[in-house]
């Protein structure tokens, strides 16, 4: 029954069947449906992983690496062995003859290095908290006791830290092949002409820290075997591809594993992974023919969690004195830690089409190498590549607007795609379906206030006030809803982007909808109910949605890259269109009409021009009963659907961010959050209003409060959440939030991704209000996160002393930031 | 080894337990109380906050020996007769929780603040909360549910409020 379905098709037959594109006062589509997810939720009759007790289960701990580089000379682990409630205790050297190496699915050039990666540790280790040894023990204190009585004799080798120094000649080797992993390159139009005598250039560097993704649910597996097949429990975003990536490096036949995701808590790309642990847990549960279970604690989650971002960004932006861009350049050094993991190296190009942003130019130039460090590998985070691009144009363009003397809102306005030019090619290649700039950010100038805070800014500096007022402004895009294979497969992605779905009719007259998407706190049972109710007129209470087994949910991509109501989503309507098609037969055969005089409306198919119906309640049961069915028709109303988009997503929107400086305590607070979001058309408005405060506060805590730090020996030190921090309630405002709706043309659903939005637009809108507040003080950039410390420090090293008494006179441009100025 | 006796969600037990072992610990994985997950280990996240004789406690860092002789609550105890607590629904419609994780903590720690301050502001909220951290939701909508459950509390004084001012005689019952 799978077939690809196109976009048209499916739009035309909504708009034949008038369910979608007709609005009606019963319609789900835009209807504020608390979650169905909720009752489980709330009432903690939750299955998380580590909430699977089987019979006989055994519980996994892991010896980890205290060092970030050494070479392993000795392991043992008999005096473990010893141990009561020991079953098990092996060394990498143990299991190095099975344990085969973790995946990269996205080798991003043809001469990229991906050294090989044993999930636990052989030789040497490469990043501290890599795995050397585990224990097998009857319960989870047992198997941490017994981790001390294993020895392991490390020789220490040169940490690798620092990128720049990792590229440089004679720099101590992560891998035998060098340090550097791969350069990637795009060009579009000509850059040199665009720099060439550009009356203003705006060049500036930008350090994207290491950020540790931090889900609330810790990483937990669950492994068992009946002696033929297995099944893998775990907290991931990816069952589908986990098990496909798990049957090529594990030798299990894929149709002898099945992966199942319980409830998940969180992912943010952290469980977009085929992790160690999930490789090691199924050859314990081989090797000893029992369930075993491992869960990490949040000390091995933030060592051994892929970490995000981390880059090193220089972006030059050249430009006209009327504030026209004519060009951007990039150059990147992006950290991907000491191995490739699943889709390492692919990251930073998820942002290389990304930073020429929502402008117009004529010329733009993007290079990335990728290096190699002794820390934990870098993969997918919230936004994944995005952030990076859209902080640093955002960034380079609010500085633009300062060498000018121009307002930040007045130079986007001069270079941003207007609302008559879409669907619009950017000079990065991508084709821009929709958007409406204008709109937006009108929206949001008016909901922020923005010339009374501006007016106010004016009269604080006036003032001398030590707590200094600053605007920040983000007007972001970002190219989301991870399909089209057709194009990831130009990228050298291993894999193709579609979703599939199923819906099953039951007799009953209610609903199952199979989708290969895999919430972990997206709704999805929610609003595929409610894109199902809608396309086969049926109670939203009618509907299940079934997801997160491999036995279950048979086809799948999966959820990460804001991809699941924009691919499978649309892969529901689908289905649910080609069941109706099936309905309207079985209607046309029992009222004895031709199917093209049957009408479908509010769930019941009527002969045009008759009070004779049948509602489709009444045909599921019929099929099931099979004593009347047209010839050939097989006594189901099922259908399934794959969906493969022609583009990406392209979310936009414009976020105003107000900060209070102290400018002698160097604290700052959020005063307010103004972000209207362009999501399309919209299946949940509380869904998508969640999905952009979470991922507000994300690109805040970026900002602000997070970064993975490590000391000169290569330690991770931020290793516990009192360490790294995240954002609490106290440290965030109230945000305000509304939308304009432009729907997207690349599905039927005129629907756009909203899970990346808010991360990617709010870390600049942050940033860009700090450094506005401190600029009089001669204050050019704040590395990130934001502390009072560095804010202070800045303010203490700033390139202008401005003293109490002449605040006022904020200095020119060109006194401030020379390297910045014009050339 | 120990032997204690603790309440949990009306329930008691007898139990010997190791004197190292952590109060989540003995609810998750001898008493089959899975609801309150761990999330943290360090008593930053607070994701296993339970009442302890009406009183909050994140029970990471509690040991079963120190709840011998003690009422627990949890996020499985607080429904009365098949109906949630007003925190729970307010939770629910207030769309509070994306993932779900943080939520038992969250709510067993805003209950516990609503007794110390049964009309908290925003402010009030977002202070007495931030020992609970929560990834998903940005805590602008989980502001918003712990002040709709207080409003509504104080419509249906503790009618159905058994963790919040009637801790211990909610337990026990």
């Amino acid at each position: 029954m799978t077939e690809q379905l196109d976009a048209g098709l499916v739009a035309g037959r909504i708009a034949e069947s008038g369910q979608v594109s007709e609005p009606s006062a019963e319609r789900e589509m835009g209807r504020a449906r608390r979650r169905k997810e909720d009752a489980r939720l709330v009432t903690g009759r939750t299955m998380w992983t580590d909430n699977i007790q089987l019979p006989g289960m055994l519980y996994v701990a892991f010896l980890r690496s205290p060092m970030a580089h050494a070479r392993i000379t000795g392991v043992d682990v008999s005096a473990a062995r010893s141990l009561p409630g020991v079953v098990a205790a092996y060394s990498g050297r143990d299991l190095a003859e099975e344990q085969g190496s973790l995946p990269c699915a996205w080798p991003v050039t043809e001469d990229i290095v991906i050294p090989d990666h044993p999930p636990m540790a052989v030789d040497e280790v490469r990043y501290p908290g890599e795995a050397v040894a585990c224990v097998v023990a009857t319960d989870r204190y047992r198997a941490a006791d017994a981790l001390e009585a294993i020895a392991v004799d490390y020789e220490p080798l040169d940490p690798v830290l620092d990128m720049t120094e990792a590229l440089a000649e004679g720099a101590p080797k992560v891998h035998e092949a060098g340090n550097r992993a791969f350069t990637w390159k795009f060009a579009g139009g000509d850059i040199d002409a665009a720099f060439r005598d550009a009356p203003v250039v705006i060049d500036r560097a930008y350090v994207q820290q290491r950020l540790i993704p931090t889900a609330m649910e810790p990483r937990a597996v669950v492994a068992t075997t009946d002696g033929d097949g297995f099944t893998l429990y775990s907290a991931t975003q990816i069952p589908h591809v986990l098990r496909v990536m798990l049957a090529m490096t594990t030798g299990i036949p894929e149709h002898k594993l099945r992966v199942v995701a319980p409830d998940v808590g969180g992912g943010f790309g952290s469980k977009l992974q085929v992790t160690a642990e999930e490789v090691l847990a199924l050859l314990l549960a081989r090797r000893l023919g029992r369930p075993v279970k491992w869960t990490e604690s949040r000390s091995e989650g933030n060592l051994t969690v892929h970490h995000g971002r981390d880059q090193l960004q220089r972006i030059a932006v050249a430009a006209d004195r009327d504030g026209r861009i004519r060009g951007v350049r990039v150059e990147l050094l992006a950290d991907m830690g000491a191995y490739l993991m699943l889709v390492t190296p692919g990251v930073p190009l998820l942002g290389a089409f990304m930073y020429n942003g929502i402008y117009k130019m004529d010329a733009y130039d993007f290079t990335c190498t990728g290096v190699f460090t002794t820390k934990m590998p870098t993969d997918a985070y919230r936004g994944a590549g995005r952030p990076e691009a859209t902080f640093a144009i955002e960034r380079a363009v609010d500085e633009l607007a300062h060498e000018l003397g121009m307002d930040p809102v007045e130079v986007r306005r001069r270079n941003w795609i207007t609302r008559e030019e879409f669907p619009y090619t950017t000079i990065a290649g991508l084709t821009y379906d929709s958007g409406d700039y204008e709109a937006a950010t009108e929206k949001a100038l008016a909901m922020f206030g923005y010339d009374g805070l501006r007016a106010e800014q004016a009269d604080r500096r006036e003032r001398h006030d030590p707590v200094q007022l600053g605007i920040g402004v983000s007007t972001y895009t970002e190219m989301c809803g991870l399909a089209p294979s057709r194009v990831l497969g130009s990228l050298s992605y291993g894999a193709g982007g579609w979703e599939h779905a199923a819906v099953r009719l039951l007799p009953t007259g209610k609903v199952e909808v199979v989708t290969g998407t895999s919430p972990h706190g997206q709704g999805h049972e929610t609003a595929w109910s409610q894109i199902a109710a809608d396309a086969l007129g049926v109670p939203f209470e009618d509907v299940s949605v079934l997801h997160g087994d491999t036995s279950v949910a048979h086809r799948g991509m999966d959820t990460y890259g804001s991809r699941s109501l924009v691919v499978g989503g649309v892969a529901v309507l689908a289905a649910c269109e080609k069941v109706k098609e099936r309905a309207r037969e079985l209607a046309a055969h029992l009222m004895e009409a031709s199917a093209d005089d049957v009408e479908f409306d509010g769930g019941r198919f009527r002969v045009r021009g008759t009070d004779e119906g049948r509602t489709i309640q009444e045909l599921a049961l019929a099929a099931f009963a099979a004593h009347d069915l047209p010839g050939g028709f097989e006594p189901r109303l099922d259908a399934e659907a794959t969906f493969d988009p022609d583009n990406f997503s392209f979310p936009h929107g414009t976020h105003l961010c107000a900060v209070e400086v102290d400018t002698e305590t160097g604290r700052c607070a959020i005063r307010s959050y103004v972000a209207v979001d362009d999501v399309g058309s919209v299946v949940n408005p509380l869904i998508v209003e969640g999905q952009v405060h979470g991922g507000i506060a994300q690109g805040v805590g970026q900002a602000l409060f997070e970064e993975a730090v490590h000391d000169a020996d290569g330690n991770l030190v931020t290793t516990t959440m009192a360490d790294y921090l995240i954002p609490s309630a106290a440290d965030l405002p109230e945000f305000t939030t509304d939308r304009t709706e432009t729907p997207a043309t690349s599905n039927p659903l005129g629907v756009k991704g909203v899970g990346e939005a808010g991360t990617i637009a709010s870390t600049p809108a942050v940033v860009n209000a700090i450094a506005d507040a401190l600029r009089p003080y001669g204050v050019r950039d704040v590395r990130m996160p934001c502390t009072p410390e560095r804010i202070w420090r800045a303010l203490a090293e700033a390139e202008v002393t401005v003293p109490a008494q002449s605040r006022a006179a904020v200095p020119s441009t060109s006194e401030i930031a020379p390297e910045g100025g014009a050339r | 080894m120990p032997r204690i006796t603790v309440s949990v969600d009306g329930v008691t037990y007898e139990e010997e337990v190791e004197p190292r072992l952590l109060l989540v610990h003995l609810l998750r994985d001898r008493l089959g109380k899975t609801g309150t997950p761990v999330g943290c280990d360090t008593g930053n996240c607070g994701a296993c906050t339970v009442t302890l004789d009406g009183r909050s406690a994140k029970s990471c860092s509690v040991l079963a020996v120190q709840a011998d002789g003690s009422e627990v609550v949890t996020v499985e105890g607080l429904a009365r007769d098949g109906r949630w607590h007003p925190m729970q629904e307010a939770f629910h419609a207030e769309h509070a929780l994306q993932c779900g994780y943080c939520t038992p903590g969250m709510i067993m720690a805003a209950i516990d603040l609503l007794r110390d301050d049964p009309d908290p502001s925003e402010e009030a909220v977002r202070r007495g909360l931030e020992g609970n951290l929560c990834r998903c939701t940005g805590y602008t909508n989980i502001v918003r549910a712990v002040r709709r459950a207080a409003a509504e509390m104080s419509r249906v004084p503790h009618e159905r409020a058994p963790g919040a001012a009637e801790g211990r005689e909610a337990a026990a019952s």
